[in-house]
């Protein structure tokens, strides 16, 4: 769907992954983890909060909330403003956060 | 001739409650709106429909109040099916938290008045352990809590768009962007207009909340209203986590968290402040300490409509018969009764007698 329009770095010494769901995403330095997905092929991220349809980013830049994920145990995070570490966990947000 | 039984000016809560009890009462009604650079109290409520205490001290306003809270299953029943759409009343009940044995105590007090006043409202006192049954998810600083059935919450921006609707869909004439700056008294008959156009009632009702205050003395009423500031914040939506309506947080039908409100004397600045929303979030955090992880979205400023009493204002006019003035600050918990009981009395060219009370004569005492 998304292709990336950089080449990939030429000295690839092994690509840096989080996980998604149960889906290990490799990443680029400087990826936002909304852009790691996209470019992985991942479209569906949050569930709307109004009637549970599945969203993908619409605006990278924080405005339109559709990029929203749980991201490290913490709900609701916009995942276009958030960038991509080794190792971090991820997973949809599925409709509204939770307040325990 | 005149055009209209009644002219209503001012549609925000109040004003499109009389009007749409007068549009079904009978009277031809029209509804006149300033538009979007009026104050709007009405789109900054926090949209409580609140009992317990209410008018303690004076009972007048309490029955009224209490009358307009039993009134409310009825009136949100017909208005959402005249609306045609869910306005967002719940009536779980309402908790006013405590956080010390003193604000319990405050709260017992508060019960034995309203008892001695004759307000027929059950209000009980839950000690902690029981309030955690309840809300498992409340904090160690709250010590308890006063529990009404009696107390609901309702979207007030909803509200306010059922009873616009429903009052046009009744055949009622609604006018948004009519800033009334002058209002003639003829001879059984009214002339409002903003500058340029004419509108002729046989009666009229100034319910313009902070504007009504320079209307009133053209046809002999006084509303010597002042704005009292109130901030709210509101969050990210969430999946239903508290059921009940309370005095400092209210989660809406689609789950935004609500925390209010406060009480400011700022004139008519509707800003915000850091210090004062940030007390709103402390206080919210003291009662749920899981609130902490969830975005806030927005704040703001609203105003309420406060007499030099804080009491509501129903008068007509003495010199001008047929001008009349209905003004509070609780135009959420009051709709019910300006909907079905005033209304219909003004357009039949009275007010509800047990409201002769309210008139803003009391306010006519020489400053010492």
């Amino acid at each position: 769907m998304f292709r990336r329009v950089e080449a990939p770095p030429s000295s690839s010494a092994g690509t840096d992954t989080f996980l998604f769901e149960t889906r290990e995403i490799p990443f680029r330095p400087g990826d936002s983890v909304a852009a790691a997905l996209l470019a992985a092929g991942v479209a569906a991220m949050r569930d709307s909060p109004v009637d549970g349809s599945p969203r993908a980013p619409y605006c990278m830049m924080g405005v339109c909330y559709e990029c929203q994920l749980e991201i490290d145990g913490r709900q609701n995070q916009q995942s276009c403003l958030v960038k991509a570490r080794a190792g971090m966990v991820t997973r949809r947000q599925r409709g509204a956060r939770t307040i325990a | 001739m005149a055009e209209f039984d009644l002219i209503v000016v001012g549609g925000g809560l109040v004003g499109s409650a009389l009007a749409w009890g007068a549009q079904t009462a009978g009277a031809t009604t029209a509804l006149v709106d300033e538009g979007d650079v009026a104050f709007r109290a009405a789109r900054g409520n926090f949209g409580l429909v609140w009992l317990q205490g209410k008018g303690v001290g004076t009972p007048a306003y309490m029955h009224w109040s209490l009358r307009a809270g039993r009134t409310w299953p009825a009136f949100a029943e017909r208005l959402a099916a005249a609306a045609g759409f869910d306005i967002g009343w719940r009536q779980p009940g309402g908790l006013q938290f405590c956080f010390s044995e003193r604000e319990i105590d405050a709260r017992r007090e508060i019960i034995a008045q309203t008892r001695a006043e004759g307000g027929d409202i059950d209000i009980s006192i839950l000690e902690r352990a029981d309030l955690k049954a309840l809300l498992p998810g409340i904090g160690d600083e709250v010590a308890g809590a006063s529990f009404s059935s009696l107390d609901g919450h309702v979207s007030p921006l909803y509200l306010l768009r059922a009873l616009q609707k429903a009052f046009r869909d009744a055949g009622g004439r609604h006018f948004p962007g009519f800033r009334v700056d002058r209002i003639d008294a003829g001879k059984e008959s009214f002339r409002a207009t903003d500058g340029t156009r004419p509108l002729a009632g046989k009666r009229i009702v100034l319910a313009a909340g902070l504007g009504a205050a320079g209307l009133a003395p053209q046809v002999g009423l006084a509303m010597p209203v002042r704005p009292e500031r109130g901030q709210i914040v509101a969050t990210e939506r969430a999946k239903p986590f508290l059921p009940y309506a309370t005095n400092c947080i209210r989660q809406s039908v689609e789950g935004t968290v609500l925390l209010g409100s406060s009480h400011e004397e700022r004139g008519f600045d509707v800003g915000t402040d850091v210090p004062t929303v940030a007390g709103l979030c402390r206080t919210a955090l003291r009662v749920f300490p899981a609130l902490a992880e969830v975005n806030i979205v927005r704040s703001w400023g609203a105003l309420r409509i406060m007499t030099p009493d804080g009491l509501p204002i129903y008068q007509e006019s003495a010199r001008f018969p047929g001008a009349f003035a209905v003004t509070c600050h609780s135009g959420v918990t009051l709709a019910s009764v300006h909907a079905l009981d005033v209304g219909p009395a003004l357009a039949g060219g009275t007010l509800p007698p047990h409201l002769s009370c309210f008139t803003g004569e009391r306010f006519d005492v020489p400053a010492s």
